[in-house]
């Protein structure tokens, strides 16, 4: 698979990152990397292998329905870059 | 030409648990903003959710009472979308391997049809934040109470044609979950939610036109208006040259009209993967042999009953057995008063009205089963005619614990008169202070007995039988 610049770019718009230039194009090679290591894999012959879902071979990892406390609402927004004394304050999201 | 409306249902569903689904923080409603969270569900770097076991036995139950094919073993995928409404940048939900699929769904519409809805699948997912938008500034304000609350969403096949097929298809979701007690679907509150997909097409065409979604719909009243909306819209759109774009389009309850929201946000690559945090779940046999024995009895087979052990009219059984909370007022009532009938009148007459009228839901109705079977058991008495009967009722129906019905009756001296020579009284007094109507009545219009009737009753509160005073009076005018 191709990444392109204009792959990156698109992704990078829709994780709301802003790049410049030289991180795009660090970036496109990287990634280019990754995805060859994928081809390499894709070698193999997987014909009747089941998908791996999960690293583990675990199923049924269950907690109880018990309510436990919650945290102090000021530790939940102390490490926002902005918050009022209940909310998070964000850039406006609506039409 | 004719046309065809085409409508699938994508429907919400928040699971009554006391926990959120990947962590133990609360469900309740309400709470000062951001008070019910944690790092888990604010989505802080380095936590790891841990699915609610509630969930599941939940989820799996609704599956089965939709008649879906249960995917024994079942996972969970990552929705990835950037949106402050999800702190974590995804949603948890199940997309390769839901836990559910290939249902259906009997419907019984209001004109009568009987009509089948495919489902298509059931998911289990997480519930997004709330989000505040300041009126005149620029910011948003996240309250992530309800981020991680557990949710179902249930998507249907395109099997809906026309609107009444929608509000049954959602009535029967409601009934279907009360009774299993997994959620209450309050659409108000937002406890049940749908998107409706909707596309036209010539009427005896087998292709699907472009369908648009409407998301934003939170009463059955509202669903009516904007699939009428919607569909008007699409047909006069395509009738005058034009072409339905595929979007998500916004129902504006105030305006009564639906918007496209903007076409960025209909961009939707959600880059689904795997979620390496929850391992997949399987769903024993034994657990599923367990639920199904625990499935309580739905309302079609109630209403049946009703019909044949009780005999009740098909209507009023399927209104009563529609809702958990009237079916159980009626049967505990019943057990207590043993008079089917009696029960369906007070019921479908009075506490109807209130629901109608005054806007009681079900599930608040606090009228305890044993004062309802003693009201019964005093107007079978004939202590009160039924008249007073309807005031009694209503004190008592919005009345609180300490309601007692004999002590209302005695102090607002409601009990019945039967004293024969007290309404003959009353009677010859009406006579002889109304010669004007008597000469009515004797020149032949003998209509005018309703007007003595009428002030015989008012003259006695209205606490007389009203055959008894038909009785006395037609000796009295027998003897003008
Ligand atoms: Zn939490």
């Amino acid at each position: 698979m191709q990444i392109t610049e204009e792959l990156v770019s698109y992704v990078a718009q829709l994780s709301r990152l802003r790049m410049s230039p030289e991180e795009t194009a660090e970036m496109q090679k990287q990634m280019s990397e990754i995805v060859s290591y994928m081809d390499k894999l894709n070698e193999l012959d997987t014909d009747g292998v089941e998908p791996l879902s999960h690293i583990f071979n675990i199923t049924n990892v269950l907690r109880d329905d018990t309510v436990a406390p919650s945290y102090a609402r000021e530790d939940i927004l102390k490490n926002a870059p902005e918050h009022t004394e209940e909310t998070f304050v964000v850039p406006k999201t609506v039409e | 030409m004719e046309w065809e409306i085409v409508m699938g249902l994508e429907v919400h569903v928040e699971l009554a648990t006391k926990t959120k689904i990947f962590c133990s923080c609360t469900t309740e409603f309400g709470g000062a903003p951001n008070t019910h969270c944690c790092p888990v569900c604010t989505g802080m770097p380095g936590t790891l959710p841990v699915l609610n076991r509630q969930v599941v036995e939940y989820a799996v139950r609704a599956g089965l009472a939709l008649n879906c094919d249960i995917n024994q073993y079942n996972k969970f995928d990552r929705k990835n979308y950037f949106y402050p409404d999800l702190p974590k940048a995804y949603q948890i939900s199940q997309l390769y391997l839901p836990f559910a699929h290939d249902g259906k769904v009997q419907l019984h519409t209001k004109s009568g049809r009987d009509v089948t809805i495919g489902i298509h699948e059931i998911h289990m997912e997480e519930d997004a934040g709330k989000l505040v938008h300041s009126l005149f500034g620029d910011t948003t304000y996240p309250d992530y109470n309800r981020c991680g609350v557990p949710l179902i969403e249930i998507v249907s096949e395109p099997d809906f044609r026309e609107t009444e097929e929608v509000i049954a298809y959602l009535t029967k979701l409601k009934s279907t979950f009360e009774y299993l007690g997994i959620s209450d679907c309050k659409m108000e509150e937002g406890s049940m939610r749908a998107d409706v997909n909707l596309s036209v097409r010539p009427k005896g065409s087998t292709e699907f036109g472009t369908r648009t979604e409407m998301k934003n719909i939170n009463s059955l009243k509202a669903i009516e208006r904007a699939i009428a909306f919607e569909s008007k819209r699409q047909i006069e759109l395509i009738e005058s040259g034009g072409r339905v774009v595929q979007e998500t389009r916004r129902w504006d309850e105030n305006k009564e009209k639906t918007f496209a929201m903007r076409s960025k946000e209909n961009a939707q690559d959600y880059r689904y993967f795997p979620e390496p945090d929850i391992p997949p779940l399987y769903i024993t046999d034994e657990e599923l042999a367990h639920y199904r024995a625990i499935c309580p009895e739905f309302a079609e087979a109630k209403a049946a009953r009703f019909v044949s052990d009780l005999g009740l009219a098909q209507e009023d059984a399927e209104i009563i057995a529609g809702s958990k909370y009237l079916a159980r007022l009626f049967e505990e009532t019943n057990a207590i008063a043993n008079d089917p009938a009696e029960v369906r009148y007070w019921m479908m007459t009075q506490v109807l009205y209130f629901m109608n009228e005054r806007g009681v839901q079900a599930e608040d109705i606090k009228l305890a089963p044993e004062k309802f079977a003693q009201f019964i058991g005093i107007v079978k008495a004939g202590r009160i005619n039924r008249q007073v009967g309807k005031q009694v009722f209503e004190s008592m129906f919005f009345g609180d614990d300490s309601f007692d019905v004999e002590a209302y009756i005695k102090e607002h001296d409601l009990e019945i008169v039967d004293d024969k020579s007290l309404i003959e009284e009353t009677i010859a007094a009406v006579i002889a202070e109304n010669p004007k109507a008597v000469e009515q009545y004797k020149s032949g219009q003998t209509k005018i007995c309703g007007f003595f009737v009428g002030q015989t009753m008012k003259r006695l509160k209205g606490k007389a039988d009203p055959a008894a005073v038909n009785a006395v009076l037609a000796e009295a005018l027998k003897k003008l």
